[in-house]
């Protein structure tokens, strides 16, 4: 069951320099979500903060599996993922990497193998899955990502700007992987682009960040 | 220069020969700066990446202390555990001065602040990317721990490379705790100390060459593994 996540009066500040303040909105489950907005403006520290990779400064998110309110612990943590825009590979091969978030969690050889394999064939990597993940090229990099990322079934799935900086084909492989759980619905999808035409083919509602603060554009 | 052609000479014929006494030096060096190196990756490792991955205060006076302690003086190191293994000492008790087990004490305290520094310096040097990236794929902190460790892996191999480079080459403190004692605690350096002191050089510089020949093969290998997995090296070759 994928889940929703409701912001209240959310801020983060760095030095004294504010970044979001005091922003409120609900994340429906099961929707896709392009969140915009100019370079800076706070789109990936808010992905951030929702991972729970950091603290909000101020105001709290809380998470929602169907009307139960989870809470703040490991299992909540597994149940969703973020992929960054470095991706953080690691020094392993394809296959190793894509394995890595299910052996964390302690599944069958067997069952991570199979699903692991799956994934790569998802994002057309499976020919590459013996190779160090080091060498591909920043576009197979960031489909592998979103094979790790896909892998572990999250039921809430960020993405911070899975397509900047790749090219065309790479793109459409990365879009078509979105496209695919949009359609399955197990998860909620909160995606950072620049792009509004990426906005328009992927996601269900465009939220922008402006001024420090969300704002709703519904089409 | 007629020397070392001699020195070469001498070291071949005693390789050669398989000399008994000369293995047992061979086999007691590695033993010992083996053990030495085993233990000081034993506790400098997970004591290098605990200090870079765990913030705690006085931090920063622990690392300085660990790179100072890299420096330490093998002569007072050895002066300071023959006081302690001596029989007045505190643990004079436990009879190991004069022994193998006194100059694995004496390497291990050498050569654990190199694998303690230079672990500590490669776990920092990990990409922070990797520990979010370990997080957002549901790692807890010890997965993570093990994930950024696993990273650092090729600089941990270099502390430990460098680590027997110290121990392997060391003489002053082995020197004061094991005594040179003959089919007991002689390894190669302080042979070659014992047979320059005697004026007898060529036999010194046949012992010193074996000494390089065998650290020489032990890095070489250490090398290869280190380049073998490390794929950086491969794409800066692209």
């Amino acid at each position: 069951m994928p889940i929703s996540l409701r912001i209240s009066g959310l801020s983060k500040v760095y030095n004294s320099s504010v970044v979001i303040d005091n922003c409120s909105y609900t994340f429906q489950a099961g929707s896709v979500y392009a969140v915009m907005g100019p370079n800076g403006c706070g789109k990936s520290t808010l992905l951030r903060i929702c991972s729970l990779l950091e603290s909000p400064t101020s105001g709290s998110i809380s998470y929602y599996a169907g009307d139960n309110e989870l809470a703040y612990d490991m299992r909540l943590r597994r149940m969703m993922t973020l992929l960054l825009p470095d991706i953080g590979i690691f020094n392993t091969t394809v296959l190793k990497n894509v394995e890595y978030g299910l052996k964390i969690r302690g599944l069958s050889r067997k069952s991570i193998y199979d699903a692991s394999c799956e994934a790569l064939e998802l994002v057309g990597l499976t020919h590459k899955m013996s190779q160090n993940a080091l060498l591909l090229s920043s576009g197979q990099k960031r489909r592998l990502g979103i094979a790790r990322a896909l892998v572990i079934k999250p039921r809430l799935l960020m993405l911070d700007e899975p397509t900047s900086a790749i090219d065309v084909e790479n793109t459409e492989i990365v879009e078509s992987a979105i496209l695919r759980i949009k359609q399955e619905r197990s998860s909620t999808i909160i995606l950072s682009t620049h792009e509004r035409t990426q906005a328009d083919r992927l996601a269900d509602k465009v939220v922008f960040v402006e001024n420090k603060r969300l704002s709703q554009d519904g089409f | 220069m007629e020397y070392i052609a001699s020195g070469f000479y001498h070291a071949l014929q005693l390789i050669l020969k398989l000399d008994s006494e000369l293995l047992g030096i061979i086999f007691l060096s590695l033993k010992v700066s083996g053990a030495a190196l085993v233990l000081a990756a034993l506790i400098g490792i997970p004591l290098g990446a605990l200090l870079s991955l765990k913030k705690f205060p006085m931090r920063s006076a622990a690392v300085s202390l660990l790179n100072t302690f890299m420096g330490l003086p093998p002569v007072v190191v050895g002066l300071f555990l023959y006081l302690l293994l001596s029989r007045s000492g505190s643990l004079g008790f436990m009879s190991l001065l004069y022994t193998p087990y006194a100059m694995m004490i004496a390497q291990t305290v050498l050569s654990l602040p190199i694998v303690a520094s230079l672990t500590y310096a490669a776990v920092s040097s990990v990409n922070p990317v990797i520990r979010m990236a370990a997080r957002t794929l549901g790692a807890n902190n010890y997965q993570t721990a093990v994930a950024i460790i696993r990273e650092a892996r090729m600089g941990i191999m270099a502390a430990v490379i460098a680590a027997f480079g110290r121990v392997i080459a060391e003489v002053g403190a082995i020197l004061i705790v094991g005594g040179n004692i003959a089919g007991l605690t002689r390894v190669m350096t302080t042979a070659i100390a014992m047979e320059t002191d005697k004026g007898n050089f060529e036999l010194a510089l046949a012992l010193g060459i074996i000494l390089l020949s065998l650290s020489l093969l032990i890095n070489t290998a250490l090398h290869l593994i280190q380049n073998n997995k490390d794929v950086r090296s491969q794409i800066e070759g692209d």
